[in-house]
């Protein structure tokens, strides 16, 4: 078992935050990372920033921008990751594209990870087909290769269950991320028929940002994946923003924490 | 390797939310290909609608005055719409109508693109948006305007560089929120399998109405063929049914902006490197960390930091060359069709013919080239004019 599912069977409930890192700058994002673990997150989604991410809605967009523009860089990150590894043992997942982690070397990218403690990456841009571009160095390095299921994904849902790694992670509606008034999707059948296949937790991401609706989907699934509503803070408040995002994820973590109340 | 490859290229790199949509097309396209009464449909509408077969022009005055190899033109430029994007486009709206679909979404650089979806979604009824990057609405208010008189939306893209790139990342964004009931009219033989070879099956009308005409009037096979380069479609168009023969050779006209030199460029295979974007494995222009690139070029319609995986497979055999022609190049270009053939050819297509003008020359008497005019240069008149200092009042 890796060292992410092993964190994820004593939690009960996942609430899993994510920043882009880099945005404003390094420093931050490791106050940022801190400051989260504190606030009760079970695991860190960290996004290294690429210049067209084409899962993303406009917040994460723009923060993947400033990122860049504040010259973030892939190496930078994980030079980062090295130091706040010094203080933490929270899991920590990457978010990133197919070709940052092709253009740094694959096998590389994944070493990396390895050394300084990254224990899974999600890919929006490699789908289960596409799997092999990543898999052989996952493996290789003991890095969790975390897929995603769509509203859309139907009959693809078990194949792609059947092999999840770390957790799943269930998109929560069609479109990008971002902030999004209600849910329609029946997480409660996409939950059900992962179920079946695997008992790798799954939890639910894309459009969440009120302490209901984690609440709801944690209820529904494993835990609430929230990303764009953080990120919004970070842009609001930038170097100031470290007590804000910690005030927020303790919130949505007593959400989900009490969602079956 | 996984499906939809040329080489080690191409393949399906998208989000999961738009996979059983990329699934239902390659099936649907996979039934297509083979029904007769699509393709009798669509060759009805490419001689009836679109003016095919379009015409192979001797450009005698050129030959002339270039003194060396025959050049004829082929006149993607007379049909409809003014472009080759008609052929894919009524190809590709012809199978969403198949399969159902009532909402069509393109992308487009310059507006051919755009402008030909929103007619074939005018004469098929269909709803059409299309996605346009905030420069080069400016840069092409025209066909802005002339996509809105054919009844389709369009909306301007301010995220990244406002160009081609980003109008493919927002109509992807979009598709992935409406995967339901909205076909993706992809303009060019990029993106994820199967729209590479579908493009390229749409396009290689004009290669092989080519080789009947050049049969005909010369009784054997050019030495060369010529066409521009963005995302590669109507090189592709023209190039495929030339592939098996060997003594042909296949060139490809990059844009490369003030020059290859300069980060002010769009020539992929000149100055790219291996990488995965917008659905496929490829080349793209990017920097050492895999960040794409922002790319320039006078012609909006070749300003995009990759190249169709087909393409780059050519490259990597080395079956076909890529060569870059400049701003200045094609700008002269441009110039020089106007003036010596009345022709005011498109500046995408005007890179063709700068790289053309040089060959030529140094070609004997007896050698041909075969120079694809992908399309007309109406719509770039006023942007000559601003290269030329000249300020026009539209």
């Amino acid at each position: 078992m890796s060292k992410l599912a092993g964190v994820l069977k004593r939690h009960k409930k996942i609430f899993a935050p994510f920043i882009t890192a880099g945005d404003p700058d390094l420093e931050t994002t490791k106050k940022l990372i801190l400051a989260m673990e504190e606030a009760g997150a079970t695991l860190i989604e960290l996004g290294i920033p690429f210049s067209d991410p084409m899962a993303e809605g406009p917040v994460i967009q723009e923060a993947d921008l400033r990122a860049l523009s504040a010259g973030c860089t892939t190496d930078k990150v994980f030079d980062m990751i090295k130091e706040v590894r010094e203080e933490t043992d929270i899991p920590l997942v990457f978010l990133t594209y197919a070709n940052p982690i092709f253009h740094y070397g694959t096998d590389k990218f994944y070493a990396r990870c390895a050394e300084v403690g990254v224990d899974g990456t999600i890919v929006p841009d490699v789908p289960y087909e596409e799997r092999g571009e990543l898999e052989a160095a996952c493996e290789k390095y003991g890095v969790d290769r975390i897929t995603m299921i769509a509203p859309t994904s139907d009959d693809r849902i078990r194949e792609i269950a059947r092999d999840a790694k770390g957790y799943v992670y269930i998109v929560s509606s069609l479109g990008v991320t971002g902030v999004r008034s209600e849910i329609t999707t029946d997480i409660g059948t996409i939950y059900r028929k992962i179920r079946e296949v695997t008992d790798t937790p799954a939890a639910v991401g894309f459009g969440i940002s009120k302490p209901e609706q984690a609440a709801e989907m944690a209820r529904l699934s494993d835990g609430a994946i929230v990303g764009s509503a953080i990120v919004k803070i970070v842009a609001e408040y930038g170097k100031d923003s470290v007590e804000p995002v910690r005030e927020y994820v303790k919130k949505m973590v007593e959400a989900v924490a009490h969602c079956e109340d | 390797m996984t499906k939809g490859r040329f080489g080690i290229h191409g393949g399906q790199y998208i989000p999961e939310t738009l996979m059983n949509a990329v699934l239902e097309l390659e099936k649907a396209y996979g039934f297509y290909k083979h029904d007769k009464a699509f393709w009798e449909e669509l060759r009805q509408l490419y001689r009836d609608y679109a003016n095919r077969p379009s015409m192979l022009y001797y450009a005698e005055k050129m030959t002339k005055d270039l003194g060396g190899a025959k050049i004829y033109l082929k006149r993607e430029d007379l049909n409809h719409t003014g472009a080759h994007k008609i052929n894919n486009v009524l190809g590709q709206c012809l199978l969403a109508k198949r399969m159902g679909k009532k909402h069509v979404i393109a992308e487009t650089g310059a507006g051919q693109h755009g402008v030909a979806t929103a007619t074939v979604a005018a004469l098929m009824g269909m709803e059409c948006t299309v996605y346009m990057g905030k420069e080069d609405c400016e840069r092409q208010a025209l066909n802005v305007f002339r996509m809105e008189l054919l009844g389709s939306k369009v909306i301007p893209v301010t995220t990244g560089t406002g160009t081609l790139k980003d109008a493919v990342n927002e109509a992807m964004r979009v598709w992935t929120a409406r995967v339901q009931d909205t076909f993706y009219v992809l303009g060019s033989v990029m993106g994820p399998h199967p729209y590479p070879e579908m493009v390229r099956d749409f396009q290689k009308v004009i290669g092989e109405e080519v080789k009947t005409q050049m049969l005909e009037r010369e009784g054997r096979l050019p030495d060369a063929v010529i066409a521009c380069v963005g995302g590669g479609s109507n090189a592709m168009g023209l190039f495929y049914d030339f592939i098996p023969d060997k003594e042909v050779r296949l060139i490809g006209v990059e844009a490369a902006g003030e020059g290859v030199d300069t980060e002010r460029t769009a020539a992929t295979i000149a100055r790219g490197s291996e990488g995965i974007f917008h659905g496929m494995k490829s080349l793209f222009l990017q920097d050492e960390y895999g960040q794409i690139a922002p790319v320039y070029s006078i012609s909006a319609g070749l300003d995009y930091p990759g190249i169709g995986p087909e393409h780059a497979y050519l490259h990597d055999i080395g079956r076909a060359e890529y060569v870059p022609a400049t701003d200045r190049e094609s700008v002269d270009a441009f110039l020089y069709l106007s003036k010596t053939e009345g022709i005011i050819p498109a500046v995408e297509s005007a890179h063709a013919l700068a790289y053309a003008m040089k060959l030529a020359p140094t070609m004997d008497k007896d050698k041909i080239i075969v120079v694809n005019l992908s399309g007309r240069g109406d719509k770039d008149v006023a942007a000559i004019a601003r290269y030329l200092g000249r300020d026009l009042h539209e």
